[in-house]
């Protein structure tokens, strides 16, 4: 199809341009405008300062650990909800009977909002309360979120790739589902059994999807995350679990240094922008469309 | 290379049955056609011996072992589907080496013998494209080369040519014919197009509903068909079924006298359009009110004087109508006339 004249194409694209600009555009131009300045501390006035505040960030070492630590979260939340995920989801494929209730079943976590996922591990995990905490104990691990950072990380992580399963389930089960039969029974009938036949046909077949999942995922646990580690362990201790997003949060908000933190927002998207780039350019070139 | 044998197998979905017992020994090389239309059950029955359906009942036996519980794998044979199955993310090389990189054969004799059966379907041009950048009948060909690299004991084909243009149908038929007799191979081939299996089989199996209504070489099938269902069937166009009561001196056709072997009883009479003859003296009279000139012969559609039942004739030549309706006097050979059971359907 194409259009004559250029008023009806502009109409048609007008509303997306328009939340683009309102809810995207329009903040990061903020945010590049104020990561310029440094405010005073009584918000009256702003004093121009160039990329002082990049300057001063790249070379903060807190920052710089925020960064890994945000490496090792995305990667793990990543992992973590992806590869059950795809477990599942070849269990529910082959199952024939009740394969219903088992995939609702599945995927009730995704409706629990992220902040009451963390409640919930919060409760669980709690140091002193927990039921988790408590069974760890009496196994003679000694479990304290609170101090460790170890212990924090896995428990951020596992409270935030939990609901996330349910959803990346539902994706690999789809694929799965659409994987034509009689490809599969071809390669049974080459004497590949199920395992040998999962890794060189299924899997390879599920590449766009996985694919898909990955980048999705990654950008969930760079930004979605927030609300876990918010009420799990805000950050802590000792900024183990402050990811970059986090960061931005916690210096601008709570420790009102706005410029800092609208720097930190404008190296944030830069990150993601590189990151989405770099997964098109290297991960799709091994993906089977 | 392997007999089959397939003994009072059946098949159940649930409370239906869809095969009901169906007997067949399959000799060593032989080409057998299973035939039948839509829904009869040869997929199924195909799938019972590849290993993909289980067995309900009897047992398929794969040379003189027992294969009822065996892996697709573990049976010694290979397939070509329908729609090809091929692997949508390999190069033809890989499709057609999958099997033998699975069987841990070293890789230059992968090579080797994927070049050989490359050159034998003449596709080694295309060893390095993926299946999507090829036209129906190179996809074939790759299910093809796949299926005879693995050299196995037992070829099956489900409706391979189904989706090939009616031009390369007959040529692959032909290749594929040749192949098998070549290498000298087992083959079953489902298909539910009569000419495809009238041509390459070297017997036959004709199902219907479940059951294999008769087992033959395709000029037994066509000359003495077993049930009313093959007769009609096999051959096109196809037999004319009539009414009859069979007399000392031959069939009575409504007033109509038809001279041919004695009998008695009312019975079904099958006669082949392409055994009728013009016959100013013949006993059939006919009114003929479509003609479908083919070139070489004419079909006559109309109806036999006295009876009103649909009756197709094959005249030699070009006919053309004249009026509305024309009349027609014909002959059969009585040896041409097939006598069928008014109720079993069955050959008399
Ligand atoms: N998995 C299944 N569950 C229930 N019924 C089935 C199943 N597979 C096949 N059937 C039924 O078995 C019968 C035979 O099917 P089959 O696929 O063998 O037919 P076919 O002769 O190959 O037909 P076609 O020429 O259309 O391919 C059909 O009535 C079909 O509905
Ligand atoms: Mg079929």
């Amino acid at each position: 199809m194409t259009f004559k004249g250029w008023i009806l194409p502009l109409l048609l694209i007008a509303p997306q341009v328009l939340i683009s600009a309102v809810f995207f555009f329009y903040p990061a131009g903020q945010a590049i405008w104020q990561s310029l300045f440094i405010p005073d501390p009584f918000g009256l006035s702003m004093q121009w300062v160039g990329l002082g505040n990049f300057e001063y960030l790249l070379g903060n070492k807190y920052y710089l650990a925020s960064f890994w630590t945000t490496a090792v979260f995305s990667t793990l939340v990543t992992v973590t909800s992806m590869v059950p995920a795809l477990f599942l989801a070849v269990i529910a494929d082959r199952l024939i009977k009740g394969a219903g209730t088992y995939r609702t079943l599945l995927i009730w976590p995704y409706a629990v909002a992220p902040a009451v996922a963390g409640v919930l591990w919060l409760f669980m995990f709690n140091t002193r309360v927990g039921i988790v905490s408590w069974y760890l104990g009496l196994l003679g691990y000694d479990w304290n979120h609170v101090l460790d950072g170890t212990q924090a990380m896995g428990l951020v992580v596992v409270a935030s790739s939990w609901g996330r399963i349910s959803y990346n389930f539902l994706f690999f089960y789809a694929a799965l589902q659409s994987v034509p039969k009689s490809v599969i029974e071809a390669a049974a009938i080459d004497g590949a059994r199920f395992w040998r036949r999962f890794w060189t046909i299924v899997l390879p077949l599920l590449s766009p999807t996985t694919f898909f999942l990955l980048v999705v995922n990654i950008i969930y646990a760079f930004f979605e995350t927030f609300g876990v580690i918010h009420t799990i362990t805000g950050g802590g201790p000792q900024q183990a679990t402050t990811i970059l997003v986090y960061k931005v949060y916690a210096d601008g908000f709570v420790g009102q240094d706005l410029g800092s933190s609208a720097a930190q927002s404008v190296i944030l998207l830069v990150v993601v922008g590189l990151l989405t780039v770099l997964q098109f350019k290297f991960v799709e070139k091994r993906v089977h469309y | 290379m392997a007999t089959v044998d397939l003994i009072d197998v059946r098949k159940r979905f649930g409370a239906t049955e869809v095969i009901k017992g169906v007997n067949l020994t399959v000799a060593d090389g032989e080409f057998i056609v299973i035939v039948g239309p839509s829904g009869c059950g040869k997929s199924t029955l195909l799938r019972m011996v590849a290993g993909l359906e289980t067995v309900s009942d009897g047992e398929v036996r794969i040379g003189d072992r027992r294969v009822n519980d065996l892996e697709p794998m573990d049976r010694d044979i290979s397939m070509v589907f329908q729609n090809y199955a091929l692997y949508p993310h390999m190069s033809v090389r890989q499709n057609i080496g999958y099997g033998l990189k699975i069987a841990k054969m070293p890789k230059d004799q992968i090579a080797a013998k994927v070049a050989e059966a490359a050159a034998l379907l003449q596709l080694t041009d295309y060893l390095d494209r993926r299946p999507r950048d090829l036209s129906g009948g190179q996809r074939q060909r790759v299910a093809m080369g796949r299926a005879i690299v693995r050299e196995p004991s037992v070829f099956l084909f489900d409706e391979p040519l189904s989706n090939l243009d009616a031009k390369l149908r007959v040529q692959m038929r032909l290749e594929i014919k040749e192949l098998q007799a070549k290498l000298g191979i087992t083959a079953l081939y489902v298909t539910h197009d009569q000419v495809e299996a009238m041509t390459m089989a070297d017997r036959m199996v004709v199902m219907h509903a479940g059951v294999a209504e008769q087992i033959g070489t395709p000029l037994e099938v066509y000359e003495s068909p077993a049930t009313v269902f093959v007769a009609q069937f096999i051959g096109s166009p196809s037999m004319n079924i009539l009414e009859a009561t069979r007399t000392a001196g031959g069939a009575q056709l409504g007033d109509m006298m038809l001279p041919g072997p004695g009998g008695s009883g009312s019975v079904q009479l099958g006669i082949r359009p392409e055994h009728l003859s013009r016959d100013e003296a013949g006993p059939l009279q006919m009114h003929v009110n479509l003609a479908e000139p083919l070139g070489a012969n004419t079909l006559l559609h109309g109806w036999l004087a006295g009876t009103q039942l649909p009756f197709t004739a094959s005249v030699p030549g070009v006919w053309r109508m004249t009026g509305g309706t024309e009349e027609l006097q014909l002959s059969v050979d009585p040896e041409h006339l097939h006598f069928f059971d008014k109720t079993t359907g069955r050959r008399l």
